[in-house]
């Protein structure tokens, strides 16, 4: 009894004498931490919208809406952004149509199918797969599936939008594959048991229970993989060209948002010149879009957040 | 699985089961009847709930799980390679310790086995919603609102959902895990109240861990003890008159 009067006194002791200084800034300091990410994105908006708005008193918002697109022309740059929103909007949708199907697939079979060890394995790799630079997936578009597509389509162009668009499909089929088995994983086993219960064979209890439950968080690994693709700028770079001409044709070269701010970033668009603020007006663009998505991603998964 | 006017639903005959090493189930012999409440009892890890898993072969969704001996359903073996056990488990509903709708609409739980098994007919689907969840006795509380999430439900109707879910199948045993823990004794008691209505058509097997609950429900209860079926007999008897003094003693509430 002696000694827990003893502790129980040091403690009170230890209590009294302790310096609450530490206590008090340790918190400041981590706030402060976190709001350097936030404080940073700020200043890249920022930077895009006041650079952006210079643009748009030189160059009119019809033009920039138009489909041509001749930034280079000495006597009479234009600067329409048709051509590169639909060399981002059909490379993305190129790389979806890869993604979706085989990253979807996969996770089903990853979550319902796969023994433990089958996935202990597989996980790792996908990871791998997800870790490769896009430097490496743009050569791989430009020099080994191009020439192979080429085979199958005669007149497809050196540079083509197709090969890119499903190497970054091939691309974000990890993310998608992750995020998706991650939402099937979530599903109570209790609401398997209950399908099996009702004679369910395992496809039936994969496809009507387990992938209806977690549709939200399917979806949202849609569109986040979808956001990837229409920032995706390497590949697109290497193996979809330059062209800048509005066409729908998907053998032929076109060139993405991001492609475009390459090419100028990497070329000589001096400080002033209206190239080189068109730079942070499809930067701003560009931001938007995958600012849309990423918020479409948040509300599709706290909107159809299944409650079980 | 032919002759339905058998007394006899299940034969379990020297029925072991093992996870990896451990064994769960020792050479459990009983029988269940044709319209008769069989409870099943004992205290928590006894293998109440892996022996009623082994009766409809959900067991075997768990890799390491082992069995040897014979279950006769109807007088064929279940562990028999000829035996489906997808259709087995249309014959053999089960409801479980949490009630577990799908995140559905309580039409689509309802409809859920039927349309699995290629029901398409609007008409036979219908009628089998009505019978079903008026067998659950649901049908008045939840006929305006039928496409509603399951999950707007209170415990005790998603419970009762999911035995009209398992019902929609017209299955011939329904067997019980424990279906009224998870429940407020209201709840509870609708239930029981519905298990004694359901036995006239179906032959239920439940696990409970209120031994005031097999008294008042079943015909039969079968007293299990770390793997051991240590009696089994009318509920009367087990109740008033155990041949096993460790019976005795768990209903008397000496142990468990
Ligand atoms: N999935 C499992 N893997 C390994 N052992 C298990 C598993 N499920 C249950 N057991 C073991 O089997 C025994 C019986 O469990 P269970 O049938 O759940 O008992 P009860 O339902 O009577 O509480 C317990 O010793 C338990 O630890
Ligand atoms: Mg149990």
């Amino acid at each position: 009894m002696e000694k827990d009067m003893n502790v129980r006194s040091l403690i009170r002791d230890n209590i009294s004498k302790r310096k609450n200084s530490i206590d008090k800034l340790m918190p400041k300091f981590f706030f402060l931490m976190a709001s350097v990410s936030i404080i940073t994105t700020i200043g890249i908006v920022m930077t895009l919208i006041t650079d952006a708005i210079k643009f748009f008193e030189k160059v009119s918002f019809a033009q920039f809406f138009s489909a041509d697109l001749a930034p280079l022309n000495a006597n009479n740059p234009t600067f329409g952004i048709l051509p590169l929103i639909t060399g981002t909007v059909l490379s993305s949708l190129i790389a979806m149509m890869v993604a979706i199907p085989v990253g979807l697939t996969a996770a089903m079979y990853l979550s319902e199918f796969a023994t433990e060890g089958t996935r202990r394995v597989i996980k790792p790799i996908m990871e791998v797969l997800a870790g490769i630079p896009t430097i490496v997936y743009g050569f791989f578009a430009y020099s080994f599936v191009t020439p192979l597509l080429m085979e199958l389509i005669p007149s497809l162009e050196a540079k083509n939008v197709l090969s890119p668009g499903i190497v970054m499909g091939i691309m974000i089929i990890p993310m998608v594959a992750s995020l998706s088995e991650d939402a099937m994983n979530a599903v109570p086993n209790a609401m398997r048991e209950g399908a099996y219960g009702l004679g369910s064979t395992k496809l039936e209890v994969t496809i009507k229970v387990v992938l209806p439950a977690a549709i939200s968080g399917i979806m949202a690994s849609f569109v986040l993989a979808i956001s990837r693709a229409i920032g995706e700028t390497m590949i697109v770079a290497i193996a979809s060209g330059s062209s800048k001409n509005l066409t729908f044709d998907i053998t032929k070269s076109m060139q993405t948002m991001t492609g475009y701010i390459v090419e100028f970033t990497s070329g000589d668009a001096g400080s002033g010149t209206t190239g080189y603020y068109s730079l942070y007006a499809v930067g701003l663009l560009l931001f938007i879009f995958t600012l849309v998505m990423n918020l479409i991603a948040q509300y599709i998964s706290r909107k159809y957040r299944e409650e079980y | 699985m032919t002759n339905y006017e058998n007394k006899v639903v299940y034969d379990v005959r020297d029925l072991n089961l093992w996870y990896g090493n451990d064994q769960a189930l020792k050479n459990i012999n009983l029988k269940i009847n044709k319209n008769e409440v069989t409870a099943i009892i004992g205290p928590s890890g006894c293998g109440k709930s892996t022996f009623i898993k082994t009766l409809n072969r959900m067991i075997e969704n768990i890799p390491s799980v082992r069995t040897t001996g014979q279950i006769l359903y109807h007088g064929l073996n279940i562990f028999d390679k000829s035996i489906k056990v997808e259709e087995l488990r249309t014959r053999v509903g089960m409801v479980f310790q949490k009630p577990n709708p799908f995140p559905k609409s309580i039409y689509e739980n309802v409809l859920y086995g039927p349309k699995i098994h290629g029901i398409k007919d609007k008409n036979v689907l219908q009628e089998v919603l009505e019978t079903s969840l008026k067998s659950a006795a649901l049908w008045d509380e939840v006929k305006d609102r039928l496409h509603d999430n399951a999950y707007g439900l209170s415990g005790g109707q998603q419970q009762r959902l999911c035995i009209a879910r398992c019902l929609a199948v017209q299955p011939d045993v329904i067997l019980m895990d424990e279906p009224t823990s998870a429940l407020d004794p209201i709840a509870t008691a609708k239930i029981e109240e519905l298990i004694d209505s359901l036995k006239s058509d179906y032959s239920i097997s439940i696990v409970t861990h209120s031994m005031q609950q097999a008294g008042r429900i079943s015909d039969k209860t079968a007293f299990f003890l770390m793997g051991d079926l240590i009696e089994f007999d009318q509920t009367e008897v087990i109740f008033s008159n155990p041949r096993d003094k460790r019976t005795e003693d768990y209903i008397t509430g000496r142990f468990g």
